[in-house]
């Protein structure tokens, strides 16, 4: 690991006006993702800003009948908070679905949002790979792509967002709330988020450098059976190859998204008219523009699968 | 400014940077001076030579490194120490030692929990930590009714020590031990 100065300031504003006036500082907050990135040189920040001072860990409804949901607030207290339990089924399934318990207890809601890929040309710093070193290339592109995007990717990148959370919360129509280092606040919509990679892939989401993100808002419950399925390698503790987070009712109209196949949670609500027709007709919609490579091609039919497995559930 | 840590200085420097931290581990109060980049598994390890916490992975994926920081399990190994200043925080030397064994550490030598030990210390921690969430009632993944009151069951304890891996295999009998020491309890 580099070496690093560090400092664990009191406020948003003052956490975010450190990070823009340092060269090469970055947020932490529970560092499960971040740590591992240094220990492998993958990220090499001089100069930490601590945010575990700042409060913003609390679950709050909102005057519409939604929840905003605090920067801090862990993955575990999420997942088991009463309302979200009760109101927003999809995301404590998919946080429940992440990780292991020890990670849980530590990962924070928006650094959830900003883990990177796990790409596995990402992590070997021998590969090439724009997204950790921009301009080097694409390992991925003939290499080992099994677990990687099948669209919305590009020449340059064809990584995913590892998370479960984030799929949920795109289902959910959830809103990103920051302020920058100048104290000014706005709200992203989950959708604008996260970036598709284009020709530069090293940039993940659409923040401004030194914006810290406060909260993430929830509009208020959608009726309906809530739903996050995840299909991966082992039974527990592993990335999906293909997620599914829905909200359907059981003639099979709702909304889904899914994870594990792009750059961001995939979502096409122009699709989801034709839910109750069944999973077919909405995956040809929502991958007609799919570009699987030889070894990830599996992930259309295991997309279609996951969702008619999905809508089953949503029946019973 | 929150704690004793003052921001150093922005400029690029290649130098280790030392920070005063202070927080207590297994009842006893301990005040180092650490390497920023120092992980709370090194610190106990190294520094304060409370060897029990393995290192396995160092990458938060084995579980072996599994301590109790605020009543709550985490990995040391993906944890700043400098960033836990006043944290209460227990390794397996403080769940137990040979003449007062921990129920749950009692439990792993009856039940044969463990053949090479290597991860024996992690479980345990993390098995103290996972029948405690379970009676503060938060779910896991295999909870069939979110809503519900989470029993302690096989299938939520697989579940709940998946961050643990055993490369011996002795996970039938950590599951005997951990559903023992939850039997005792109730």
């Amino acid at each position: 690991m580099k070496s690093f100065t560090y400092e664990r300031p009191s406020t948003p504003a003052e956490a975010a006006a450190a990070v823009g006036r340092t060269p090469e500082a970055k947020f932490i907050a529970g560092g499960t993702n971040l740590l591992d990135l240094m220990k492998l040189q993958i990220e090499t920040p001089r100069h930490l800003v601590d945010v575990n001072g700042l409060g913003l860990d609390t679950v709050e409804p909102t005057d519409d009948g939604g929840l905003r949901i605090g920067a801090l607030v862990r993955n575990t207290d999420l997942a088991a908070h009463p309302r979200v339990r009760k109101d927003y089924g999809v995301l404590a399934r998919a946080l429940l679905a992440g990780a292991s318990g020890q990670l849980r207890n530590k990962a924070t809601t928006a650094g959830n949002l900003l883990q990177r890929t796990r790409c596995p040309y990402f992590y070997d710093t021998a590969q090439a790979c724009n997204k950790r070193q921009p301009g080097s290339g694409c390992s991925a592109l003939d290499g080992v792509s099994r677990q990687l995007a099948v669209i919305g990717g590009s020449d340059a990148c064809i990584a995913t967002h590892p998370g479960d959370m984030a799929v949920a919360m795109r289902v959910l129509d959830a809103t990103v709330e920051t302020v920058d280092g100048v104290g000014a606040a706005r709200t992203i919509p989950i959708a604008e988020f996260h970036r598709l990679p284009g020709d530069d892939p090293a940039r993940d989401t659409n923040l401004q450098p030194g914006e810290l993100i406060t909260a993430v808002t929830l509009p208020k419950p959608v009726a309906g059976t809530h739903i996050y399925r995840k299909v991966r390698d082992r039974a527990s503790y592993a990335y999906a190859l293909v997620s599914v987070a829905a909200i359907l009712s059981k003639d099979g109209s709702g909304h889904v998204a899914f994870g594990g196949v792009a750059h961001k949670p995939w979502r096409v609500e122009a699709a989801e008219a034709d839910l109750p027709k069944g999973a077919k007709a909405v995956t040809q919609q929502v991958f007609a523009d799919a570009k699987p490579t030889h070894e990830n091609a599996y992930k259309l039919t295991l997309a279609e699968r996951t969702l008619g497995a999905a809508l089953n559930q949503a029946r019973v | 400014m929150v704690g004793a840590i003052a921001p150093a200085a922005a400029a690029r420097t290649d130098e280790p940077v030392l920070v005063k931290v202070t927080f207590t581990v297994n009842g006893q109060r301990r005040d180092l001076e650490l390497d920023t980049r120092t992980s709370l598994l090194d610190a106990t390890r190294e520094h304060l030579h409370l060897t029990g916490s393995k290192k396995g992975c160092d990458h938060g994926q084995c579980g072996a490194c599994t301590m109790i920081v605020d009543g709550r399990r985490i990995n040391a190994c993906l944890t700043l120490a400098i960033m836990h200043q006043g944290a209460e925080i227990t390794t397996i030397e403080g769940l137990g030692g040979p003449d007062n064994l921990h129920p749950m550490q009692a439990a792993f030598v009856k039940h044969d929990g463990y053949q090479c030990g290597y991860c024996t210390p992690g479980q345990i921690c993390s098995g103290v930590a996972v029948l405690e969430e379970i009676k503060a009632g938060i779910p896991s993944h295999v909870t069939a009714n979110l809503e519900a009151t989470p029993q302690i069951t096989e299938a939520e304890i697989r579940e709940r020590m998946s961050g643990n891996i055993c490369r011996c295999g002795a996970y039938s009998n950590i599951v005997e031990a951990m559903t023992e020491v939850a039997g005792a309890r109730a």
